[in-house]
Formats: structure tokens, C-alpha cells, sequence
């Protein structure tokens, strides 16, 4: 094996340790903070299916964010959605379920091209970054990091697609190995620049999503003003911490 | 137009998000609460040597007692969605005032101490040391906040500045940085019984004093009942009601409601206010034990129900959270909700035909309905999402024959704050009020223009006291103002009514 592909190996190994462990710590947090008090932004589901109804069009369709600035909509839900799709794409690289392969198989021509959908709607969201005065004020480095990080993944990632194609057989091989920690088969990473410097800024990505603002990712299904249901008046709901008071 | 030592802001036909000017509010601070009236709500009477850790190991204690609070400092993506939203922003240009802006006041310290990023990449995330300076912009800040939510309903995450700045309050007030009107306030429900500082023997004379205004202008006996044991329903309702203009007016139609509704009803002198300023300063434990006084009443008079009045905070930690703080109410009637509101209970009757109404005593007004934050957007009323915008229309519908919603982007959940809520009702933040006020008004000038509106409505003591203060501000009298239940109030005939209800004196008001 080369240096590179050890090099490789040993990165994404901790990436994923520190994204897995930083992520589940992260959660576990969220989940045992108590929240002592109903405070659903009303008008509110009153039932808990109704919430799962509002966190669904919350999480698939923006749907607060949609209510707001229709333009930071579009690109955020753009990118967004972009970003997921080029994911399920990826797939292919992590398993052989037949009929998940036969998906991503069907949807892969098309799919392909939303890299360019996901770069537009970052190149959207960095220039609303930079010319909206308010939205400057209160942006700080990492914002703007944040966004040419992804910005640099998507064109990287579409570059060895659409312009120099990496061997995603080979590619693929080293993930499998990689995955079932089977490092006989596992076959020295491509050269080519764009497959590196993409394998590489994902693997940063994922160091620093449990300690960045990338945590608006779970912490969206623990914001009690979304996930609650509105019956205060029918059930009372005291925290753990506030019934000792009552003692 | 009132006297003003600032600028007042221009109202426009089509509301302008105005570029942002840094540190035109800074110099807005409300006066400290003295040593006397911090100590009594068990925080320090004054800033100790050791206020930086403190302050901070507060901050770390309600990170881990609000999941609010751990998950809102972290989710930020500074997206912007919120930046245009707050009417104190809109008014006064000020970035502090974003909503944003507000916050990372807080979350600045937070990543600080208590992240990684922070706390090994401060300047590449905007992380900052809690210094004087930054305390400064926290006590000039978190009392530029209205805490009414406008900007969780446009936050993709549902972040609440509400929910940030009674942190940071709470965080200020156990370092003995308390503000003087809220923590005064607190002091005196704990005291005497209500916000005003009104003693019983005051309460009663009042009471008495309607009951004969209500029986000259009707001849009817209506009471107004203070204290009386095995009432049915126990009426709570701000302070501001038992003699503030136009409040009262809503008192005397509560009063008259329940006369021809044949219920049985009393006030009581230990719970004479529905307000519950805890929540302002983000003390559970304050508001706990504002919140039990009521309870305490409603055993000791043996009431079967507990109905609120016209305040909009008030409803919201009626509503949201009486029966946590001060529950379980197992010993009231369960056919009814604990508590209702009072328009509930008037919609109820309007809805049984109880009440004989004339709804052409209101037509001397045009009117249209301001929406209180804090029923709008933390609380309910009927049994469906929304009722809280519905009822109030309803019954304003049921006793008037001209009504005219203001614009749609300023109404209902998106609704703008009077500008005086959040415990800053207070004559040294004038300013303030005045420019936070600025997209209400706007929304209502349109109103006037287009349909001829006279008088706006308001179901929140807070609303009906800020606009009658900051309306002359704008040009426009401070009389507008008029309590949902004063129009119920002017429209019902009582049974055995010998009389038209006041209309000699409203004409001799006119003169």
C-alpha cells in the first residue's frame, strides 16, 4: 500500500470516530437536558402526530425559513436537497444491496447533475453572505469557511465526474476495505488531484461537524418550540429539576 | 405630538428594512434595581468581586436546566431569516437588535467557555471573553427585548430570543445586575399582592366605586365581588384593570358578562394580578411563586373555576404554564380547562345566545384588532390551533358592526409587538418604546387610511397602557385604544337595562 492510501485510511478512521462519538454526545446532551416548559410557537400541533406533520414539513420543506426570506429559501433548499441527493448517489460507494443499487442505478444519470444545482445554491448563500449588510454583520471567518468547504467538496466531487474520472471502481474497493477493516484487498487510492483533495476536505468536514454549527443538524429535532405539542392545559409538565421545588 | 429627545422614526406606506447603523441603542439602559429589591427574589443586592465566575458557572447551571437554551446556542447558522423580523431592529437600525445580533451577545460567551471551537479558535468563530464591556451590551440588550417570539416563528430551527434573553437576565440578576421595574414589580406582588402595589382596602373601594358607575349608567345592580368565599369562578386580571384607562372599561364588561351569564364570580385581594413578571426575567422560581399565589386563592375561596382577563403575558404563563408551576388543579371542576380566558368564556355565551347585544352602540367606531405576542404566539384559546386569533375577532365581530383586519404580514402569528412588552414598560426606555413601536404603527396607519379605522383593540394591559403612552408619539391620540371587552362592555343590554349604557359622557369626553 502507499503512504497516501494509509495516510487516507488512518484519516477517515478518525473522522468517523470523531463524528460518530462528537455527534452521540452531542445528542445525548440535547436528549437529557430537560426542557421544564411548554414553549411551542403557537399556533401548534395539539396533537403528537400533528408535530410530527410539522417537524416533517419543517425538515423536508423549510418551511419557517420559507415564511421568511423566499430567496434564502431557494438557495438553502436548493443546496440542501442537492447535497441529499448527490449523498444517496454516493451510495454506490458503500454497498451492494441489490435493489438499493437498483435505485441509485435508475437515478444516478440524472442525480449526477444536481452536483451544479448544490454549487449554485452555496454560490447563493455566499453571496447573500456578502452583500446583504445585515446578514455581513453577522457572519463571522467560519461562516465563510463553512461555505467555501462545501463549496471546494462540490466542485472536487464534480470535477471527477464531469471533467477527469476518477476510477471509482478502485475508490470504491478502498471504502469496502476500509469498512469491513479487510486491508489484503485494499488497493492504493487514484492520484488524481480532484478525488484527494475531495476525499480529503469530506474528512475534514467531518471532524468539525460536532463542533460547529453544523449541529443545527440534530439540534433542529430537539428545538422544543418545534417539537412540542400544544396541552399544557390537559397534562402538566414539570422537569425533574423543578419538582424538587415542589418538595 | 409629544415632547421627544430623539428622533421619532418616519412611518412609511411600505415598511423599509433599513441598513444597519451599529450602536444606535447602546446608550439605552433601563435603572438597576437597588440592593432592597434584589434580595427579596433571593439575588445578590449588587455585583460581587467575583461577578465573572459567577456569571459564568449561572450560565453553565441553566444550560443544563433548559434544553431551550443548550439547543438554541448551538443551531445557529446565521442564516439571516431573522434579521429583518424584530421591531426593534426595524425601528431602530440597531444590529444588537436582530435577533442574531441579540443573541450572540450570549453566544459569543457561551462558545467561549463552553465549546471547542471557542475555546481554542475564538476569533475563527466569534467567540469573546465576558468582560465589563460585554456585560454593558448584555444589560443594554436583553432590555431591548420585547420577548415576543416574532422571530422563532421565521427561524428554520424555531430559535427563541425570548428564550436567550430571560437567560441572560436570570444570568444578570444572580450576579446583582437586576433591572428596577420588573424586580420592584416582583417585589410588590410578593409584598401587597399586585404590580400596582394596590391594598385591599383600595381594591374594594374601587369595586364599589364601579358598581355604582355601572348601576347610575344602567340601573342595574351588576357586581363587582371581592374575596367571597365559594364563588364559583375566580376571576384574575391585571392590575392595570382596576383603574387604568382603558383597562377598566374591560373590567366593567367582564362584570357584565358574568351578570347576565348568571354565574357566580369574585376577585381575590391575594391574587389581584394576573401579570407574572418572573417570566420577564426568566426566573422559574420567581414565577413559581408568583404563579402559586392563585392557586393559595382559588383553595381558600373554594372556587370550582379560574378565569383570566385582558393581558397578554399574563395568558401566556396562564395558559402554558399554571399547571406546571402551580398545578395539579384536581380539586376545580373538570369540565372546565385551567384556566380560560375570559373570551373564551364571552365567546361561549355570545355563542348561547345568553347575551342581548345592540351592536350598533359601537358604531361611532371603525375598528380594527392588534394581536397581543404573547397570545399569538405562546398560547391558545378554544380548542383548535389559532383560536387565539379567532375568538377575539369573533366576539369583536359579535358586538361591532365595522371591523378591519390590518395587513396580513402584521397580524395573527406575525403579529408586531406594541414595542412595551418583556418588562419595558418602563418611562426610562422611552426611546425604545417608541421606535419598537414603529411597524405597528405603520401597519395601523395604513388602516386608518385605507378603511377609516378610529379605534384599535387590545386584549394585553401591557399593549392598551404602551400605545396610549407612545400613540401621540405618532400623531395619533391615545384614546384609540380600547379594550376587546369595553366593546362587549357598550353593547350589551343588560336584563332590566332602564337606560342607553354612557353615551352622554363618551359625548362629554368628546367635548
Amino acid at each position: 500500500m502507499s503512504f497516501l492510501t494509509i495516510a487516507f485510511a488512518a484519516l477517515f478512521y478518525a473522522a468517523t470516530l470523531l463524528l460518530v462519538v462528537g455527534l452521540v454526545r452531542r445528542i445525548m446532551l440535547y436528549w437529557k437536558t430537560p426542557a421544564p416548559l411548554k414553549i411551542p410557537t403557537t399556533p401548534a400541533p395539539v396533537t403528537q402526530s400533528g408535530v410530527v406533520m410539522r417537524m416533517f414539513r419543517e425538515v423536508v420543506f423549510f418551511e419557517s425559513l420559507f415564511k421568511s426570506t423566499k430567496w434564502t429559501w431557494l438557495f438553502g433548499w436548493v443546496f440542501h436537497m442537492a447535497l441529499f441527493a448527490v449523498l444517496f448517489r454516493h451510495l454506490r460507494y458503500f454497498t451492494d444491496i441489490q435493489w438499493l443499487m437498483a435505485i441509485v442505478a435508475f437515478v444516478s444519470p440524472l442525480f449526477k447533475y444536481l452536483a451544479f444545482a448544490m454549487i449554485i445554491g452555496l454560490l447563493g448563500l455566499l453571496g447573500r453572505r456578502l452583500f446583504v449588510d445585515r446578514v455581513r454583520y453577522i457572519s463571522a471567518p467560519s461562516d465563510y469557511l463553512m461555505l467555501l468547504l462545501l463549496l471546494l467538496i462540490g466542485i472536487s466531487g464534480a470535477m471527477t465526474t464531469f471533467v477527469a474520472h476518477t476510477d471509482v471502481v478502485v475508490v470504491k474497493q478502498f471504502f469496502r476495505s476500509l469498512m469491513y477493516f479487510n486491508f489484503g484487498d485494499m488497493p492504493n487510492l487514484p492520484t488524481d488531484p480532484f478525488i484527494l483533495v475531495h476525499l480529503f476536505l469530506v474528512a475534514l468536514l467531518m471532524i468539525i461537524f460536532p463542533v460547529s454549527k453544523l449541529l443545527h443538524a440534530p439540534g433542529v429535532f430537539f428545538s422544543p418550540t418545534r417539537n412540542q405539542v400544544d396541552n399544557p392545559r390537559e397534562q402538566r409538565h414539570v422537569a425533574d429539576w423543578a419538582r424538587k421545588l415542589e418538595q | 405630538m409629544a415632547k421627544a429627545d430623539f428622533e421619532i422614526p418616519e412611518l412609511k406606506e411600505y415598511p423599509e428594512v433599513p441598513k444597519v447603523v451599529p450602536g444606535t441603542m447602546a446608550h439605552s439602559q433601563p435603572f438597576i434595581a437597588k440592593p432592597e429589591f434584589q434580595e427579596p427574589l433571593g439575588f445578590p443586592g449588587e455585583l460581587p468581586e467575583d461577578w465573572h465566575d459567577k456569571a459564568i458557572s449561572a450560565m453553565g447551571d441553566l444550560l443544563g436546566k433548559y434544553r431551550s437554551l443548550q439547543v438554541y446556542l448551538d443551531s445557529c447558522v446565521k442564516c439571516g431569516a431573522c434579521t429583518d423580523k424584530c421591531h426593534y431592529y426595524l425601528g431602530t437600525k440597531d444590529p444588537k437588535n436582530m435577533p442574531v445580533g441579540r443573541q450572540d451577545l450570549l453566544r459569543k460567551v457561551y462558545r467561549r467557555y463552553f465549546t471547542f471551537a471557542g475555546k481554542y479558535f475564538p476569533k475563527l468563530v466569534g467567540a469573546e471573553d465576558l468582560t465589563k464591556e460585554v456585560l454593558d451590551d448584555w444589560y443594554s440588550y436583553f432590555h431591548q427585548c420585547s420577548q415576543c417570539r416574532r422571530c422563532s416563528v421565521f427561524c428554520p430551527y424555531g430559535i427563541d430570543t425570548a428564550e436567550i434573553s430571560m437567560a441572560a437576565r436570570e444570568i444578570m440578576d444572580r450576579i446583582g445586575v437586576g433591572q428596577k421595574y420588573c424586580n420592584e414589580i416582583i417585589g410588590k406582588v410578593y409584598k401587597i399582592g399586585n404590580n400596582l402595589g394596590l391594598p385591599e382596602a383600595a381594591l374594594a373601594d374601587t369595586l364599589e366605586g364601579l358598581e355604582e358607575d355601572v348601576e347610575e349608567d344602567t340601573g342595574v345592580a351588576v357586581k363587582y365581588p371581592l374575596d367571597v368565599k365559594g364563588a364559583d369562578i375566580l376571576l384574575v386580571t391585571p392590575s392595570a384593570d382596576f383603574f387604568a384607562e382603558p383597562h377598566v372599561d374591560g373590567l366593567i364588561g367582564y362584570g357584565k358578562v358574568f351578570h347576565e351569564a348568571g354565574v357566580s364570580w369574585t376577585l381575590s385581594s391575594k391574587a389581584s394580578e394576573a401579570a407574572n413578571f418572573g417570566m420577564f426575567i426568566g426566573s422559574y422560581e420567581n414565577m413559581r411563586r408568583v404563579s402559586m399565589r392563585i392557586r393559595e386563592a382559588a383553595l381558600e375561596l373554594g372556587v370550582k373555576r379560574i378565569i383570566f382577563g385582558e393581558c397578554g403575558h399574563a395568558w401566556r404563563v396562564a395558559y402554558s404554564f399554571l399547571n406546571t408551576l402551580a398545578g395539579p388543579f384536581d380539586f376545580l371542576d373538570p369540565k372546565y380547562p385551567v384556566p380560560q380566558h375570559i373570551l373564551e368564556f364571552t365567546w361561549n355565551e355570545i355563542q348561547k345566545g345568553t347575551l342581548n347585544i345592540d351592536k350598533s352602540a359601537n358604531d361611532d367606531m371603525v375598528l380594527t384588532f392588534h394581536d397581543s405576542c404573547n397570545v399569538a404566539r405562546a398560547s391558545r384559546m378554544g380548542p383548535e390551533p389559532g383560536g387565539q386569533f379567532k375568538i377575539p375577532r369573533n366576539v369583536i365581530k359579535a358586538v361591532c358592526n365595522n371591523f378591519y383586519d390590518m395587513a396580513p404580514e402584521t397580524i395573527h402569528e406575525k403579529t408586531f409587538c406594541c414595542g412595551g412588552g418583556g418588562g419595558l414598560l418602563t418611562d426610562d426606555l422611552m426611546e425604545l418604546r417608541v421606535k419598537g413601536a414603529k411597524p405597528r404603527m405603520e401597519a395601523l396607519k395604513n388602516v386608518i387610511e385605507e378603511h377609516g379605522v378610529t379605534n384599535m383593540a387590545a386584549i394585553c394591559a401591557i399593549c392598551k397602557s404602551q400605545f396610549t403612552k407612545v400613540l401621540p408619539y405618532y400623531g395619533l391620540d391615545m384614546d384609540m385604544i380600547v379594550s376587546v371587552h369595553q366593546l362587549v362592555s357598550n353593547a350589551i343590554i343588560l336584563t332590566g337595562q332602564t337606560s342607553e349604557d354612557d353615551d352622554d359622557e363618551s359625548a362629554d369626553d368628546a367635548a
